[in-house]
């Protein structure tokens, strides 16, 4: 049961088009449509704000403007998760797209229409935009250091110090943003379209200034998250203050190009990586500095060069980061924050120091593998980052790589094979979930746990079945309301580990509850019900958050992973196109080989695109988004893709959890972009440390070489 | 604005609406009509998770008005198959998880189910080498052909795999 690859619980209604996602729900009846003005400056005041045509266009019922929003919450310092978020503040302009009005009117096309005839004068002030202007600089924060890096590093016989950049990407689930708020009798439900319900209800109830009782949110169904539904944004805070207004549920979904601006973006990274080795491939020093982008108002900092800290040994290290505050909105988590980026420029440096020892990538890796957690000198449980590299070199065929780069051709193709290797925090939070059997013959499965596409109602409900030994069938997987017990969503990769534990326990619980009845064993847990619990019975399980885990102080806790790509580029346009890939992948239990390979392959894509298509362009003058859609915002589309796979080292990890269960909504991605790197230059011989690799970039170094 | 009338007729059945003239074919079917498997993606032209048949024929619905449809044979996702009996094309996907969050899937699915038959009928695309002959059912066509359909949860291979179940074709 547990680890079968069952299809999605959802999936027919899902292939059917029959699952309403928060936009198309019908709970509160027609409502009215909001649509959102955003600011034309980056930095500013406005001056000067005119309603009058807005107001008098038909079918609109409202227009906010700061003018007459009501009072929220006050904006803490840190804008975090938990804190008030408050829209239509006062005049001042922070980033390019801010919300400047919201008009409320009968249809979609009334209000997008009256949105359009608002007068708005602004007063610009000078700003900073231009990430790539603040090479390095700022206050170094979180700083880990061991041994004696400097002096190693430049005693090292062999290092290589590189510099690399990364650019903003954005989260883009296909789902934009949306929210219906429908306020009556006192009571404010929002169907939103999010990850982490109750984190975003203490923000709502602060920003609203309601008590959290008053509010329940409801996220049955999401269309893809990847960070950008942690946060809470503006389309739950002024459907909320619309609807309180008006007394009708109100609409508002953001459009595409408004998701550039309204939801934030993970911070463009510069990061400078110095490695020293001796002569046989030992690492005596790993240093990573990082610099990311950030605001004066958020403090989420990509956290880009934590991501080596666990990866190889070596006896002198020092990993740091700095940031520069800009105007150009605020950073968010998005898909493997700090990894994405991080793990795809720290596997490109070691690439460039397997080159210049004249070794073997992978066994350069092997080489510096260790069981101990370097900095905290601690076990790595469940490590088997080795085993990923041999299983995937020997699937790959590794041995039949271009040793010399820009060696190999097929016609008018370069042809190079590129290694990465993979790591992610596994992280536990404190959740709980309520299992219930009834004596019909259903087991219900309650929590405010969202599934983004991520297979949660699916393995829920199979952790359910197999725990109190009833078919999956039987089992109704209720996810996605604030009034569920409370967990911490999906995020982080934790989910799975989360959930699994809380629900086996929840099981365990409402066993106990019939046997201590029964008096004795039983088969059909369903006839007991019956027998002694005619009005059903419930219970429920319990995960404890990391810092409460003694397997958190006693492990480093981690998933791993190896990717091995292929490339061909074009000796002569130098379009680069991904022939094959594959990653091999350890992260303790699988609960559903299906959805699980899915989520890897999917992360292995994400790394791709990282490599050679995404990257979010800010105009430097402005402070707007210059590819702000996804025409121009490149994302890989079916033909970008060949025939891929992922391999699960299948395991049980008995130090994560009593589950053996460990997350992997981001291991795919890890190091996967470095992979593609690393085969560009085996293809081509030419190295470009700026992401993403585009023709552009490539070109110079393809006519240098001849 | 004033509306204007129109019979759009939709899985085989006539819905007659009064609608504003700037109400795309998309909104008509999710606001008006609450056919909400077709999907808003991003409203331009640029995800294809609005994609429905009309005349047997492709199109983005967000690109077009629901006031020129008058009398044209539309079909959503809501008239391929239902939950209990799928169309061959959705129970692929279903098997083949060739979806995560679901978002892009109708779209998905009825480009699929049109993909198949423009190159039945010898339609050929950017990759078809030799125009004058049948294109071939190659996974090269299919994903040139479906390119137009994104899917951030990038399901992409498990897509090429069901639509390959549903072909037979392809290596």
């Amino acid at each position: 049961m547990i680890g079968d690859g069952i299809n999605r619980t959802e999936g027919p209604r899902k292939v059917a088009g029959q699952v309403p996602y928060s936009a198309e729900r019908r709970d509160a009846g027609d409502p009215l449509h909001g649509f959102v003005r955003g600011a034309a400056i980056g930095s500013g005041r406005i001056t000067e704000i005119d309603t009058t045509a807005a107001e008098a266009a038909p079918g609109v019922r409202l227009v906010l403007t700061h003018r007459n929003a009501p009072p929220q919450g006050d904006l803490a310092d840190l804008g975090g998760l938990h804190d008030a978020k408050p829209e239509l503040v006062d005049d001042r302009i922070v980033r390019y797209g801010q919300p400047v009005a919201l008009v409320v009117a009968d249809s979609f096309e009334q209000a997008r229409a009256a949105a359009m005839l608002i007068e708005v004068s602004y007063d610009r002030e000078p700003a900073d935009f231009d990430f790539f202007a603040h090479a390095g600089g700022g206050e170094v924060q979180d700083v880990s250091a061991v041994g004696d890096f400097e002096q190693a590093f430049a005693e090292a016989p062999v290092s290589i110090d590189a510099t690399y950049t990364t650019p903003y990407h954005f989260g883009h689930p296909m789902e934009p943003n949306a929210a219906i708020a429908d306020w009556r009798d006192g009571h404010l439900t929002v169907y939103l379209t999010a990850q982490m319900l109750n984190q975003l209800l203490d923000g709502l109830a602060l920003t609203l200034m309601l008590d959290k009782a008053d509010i329940t949110i409801d996220s049955a169904y999401v269309g893809g998250g990847f960070g950008s539904k942690i946060g809470l944004h503006c389309e739950a805070v002024l459907a909320s203050l619309a609807t309180r207004i008006l007394e009708r549920p109100v609409k508002l979904a953001m459009t595409r190009r408004q998701m550039f601006s309204l939801v934030g973006h993970r911070a463009a990274s510069q990061s400078r990586i110095r490695l020293g080795a001796t002569a046989d491939g030992r690492l005596t020093a790993l240093g990573h500095d990082a610099h990311v982008q950030t605001t004066i108002r958020d403090d989420w900092r990509e956290p880009v060069a934590n991501v080596a800290r666990a990866l190889y040994a070596a006896p002198n290290r020092l990993t740091r980061r700095s940031h520069v505050e800009l105007d150009v909105g605020a950073p968010e988590p998005v898909r493997g924050p700090g990894e994405l980026p991080g793990l795809m420029v720290f596997e490109s440096a070691v690439d460039e120091l397997a080159e210049k020892l004249g070794m073997d990538p992978v066994e350069l890796r092997l080489r510096n593998d260790t069981q101990i957690d370097p900095e905290k000198n601690r076990p790595l449980n469940g490590r088997r980052l080795a085993d990923c590299l041999r299983e995937g070199a020997e699937r790959f065929g590794w041995d039949d790589r271009p040793i010399v780069p820009a060696s190999r051709r097929d016609g008018d193709w370069l042809i190079g094979y590129g290694v990465a290797s993979s790591i992610r925090s596994h992280w536990q939070m404190a959740t709980d979930v309520r299992v219930r059997i009834d004596p019909a013959g259903l087991v219900t499965v309650q929590s405010d746990m969202t599934d983004l596409g991520t297979g949660t109602y699916t393995i829920m409900a199979q952790v359910a079945a197999s725990a109190l030994n009833v078919p999956v069938e039987q089992v109704q997987v209720e996810l996605g309301r604030t009034d569920h017990p409370k967990g911490w969503g999906s995020g982080g990769s934790w989910g799975s580990g989360n959930m699994s534990v809380a629900t086996d326990r929840a099981c365990s619980a409402v066993r106990e509850k019939v046997f201590a009845a029964a008096g004795k064993g039983f088969n059909d847990i369903f006839a007991e019900v019956r027998r002694h619990f005619p009005n059903g019975v419930e219970a429920i399980g319990h995960t404890i958050g990391a810092n409460d885990d003694p397997n958190y102080k006693a492990y480093s806790q981690f998933t791993y992973g190896a990717s091995f790509a292929e490339v061909g580029v074009d000796a002569y346009t130098g379009e680069v196109r991904l022939r094959r890939m594959l990653g091999v992948f350890s992260f303790g239990r699988v609960l559903n080989a299906k959805t699980a390979r899915s989520q890897l392959l999917g992360g292995m894509i994400w790394g791709v695109s990282a490599a050679l298509h995404e990257g979010g362009d800010v105009d430097p003058r402005y402070g707007h988004w210059v590819n702000g859609d996804l025409a121009e915002y490149l994302i890989p589309t079916h033909a970008d893709i060949p025939a891929i796979d992922a391999i699960v080292l299948d395991d049980f990890d008995e130090h994560a959890n009593h589950m053996g269960v460990k997350g992997i909504g981001e291991l795919g991605a890890g190091g996967t972009g470095g992979s593609v790197a690393n085969a560009v230059y085996n293809a081509t011989g030419v190295r470009v440390r700026d992401f993403p690799i585009t023709l552009g970039r490539l070109l110079p170094g393809l006519i240098a070489r001849g | 604005m004033s509306d204007l009338f129109v019979t759009l007729r939709i899985n085989g059945t006539d819905h007659a609406l009064s609608l504003d003239p700037r109400v795309t074919l998309l909104d008509a079917l999710r606001e008006h009509l609450h056919f909400t498997g077709t999907k808003k993606g991003c409203d331009q032209g640029q995800c294809g998770a609005c994609t429905v048949l009309v005349n047997g024929r492709r199109i983005n619905s967000c690109l077009t008005l629901a006031v020129m449809h008058e009398g044209d044979e539309i079909q959503t996702i809501e008239g391929l198959g239902t939950p209990e009996h799928l169309h061959p094309m959705q129970q692929a996907f279903l098997e083949r998880d060739g979806y995560q969050c679901g978002y892009c899937t109708p779209g998905q699915i009825m480009s699929a189910v049109a993909v198949l038959d423009e190159i039945e009928r010898g339609v050929p695309s950017h990759v078809t080498h030799d125009i004058g002959a049948p294109p071939p059912l190659s996974d090269e066509e299919v994903r040139e052909r479906m390119s137009g359909n994104l899917c951030r949860c990038s399901a992409y291979p498990n897509i090429i795999a069901a639509i390959r179940d549903v072909s037979g074709g392809a290596a």
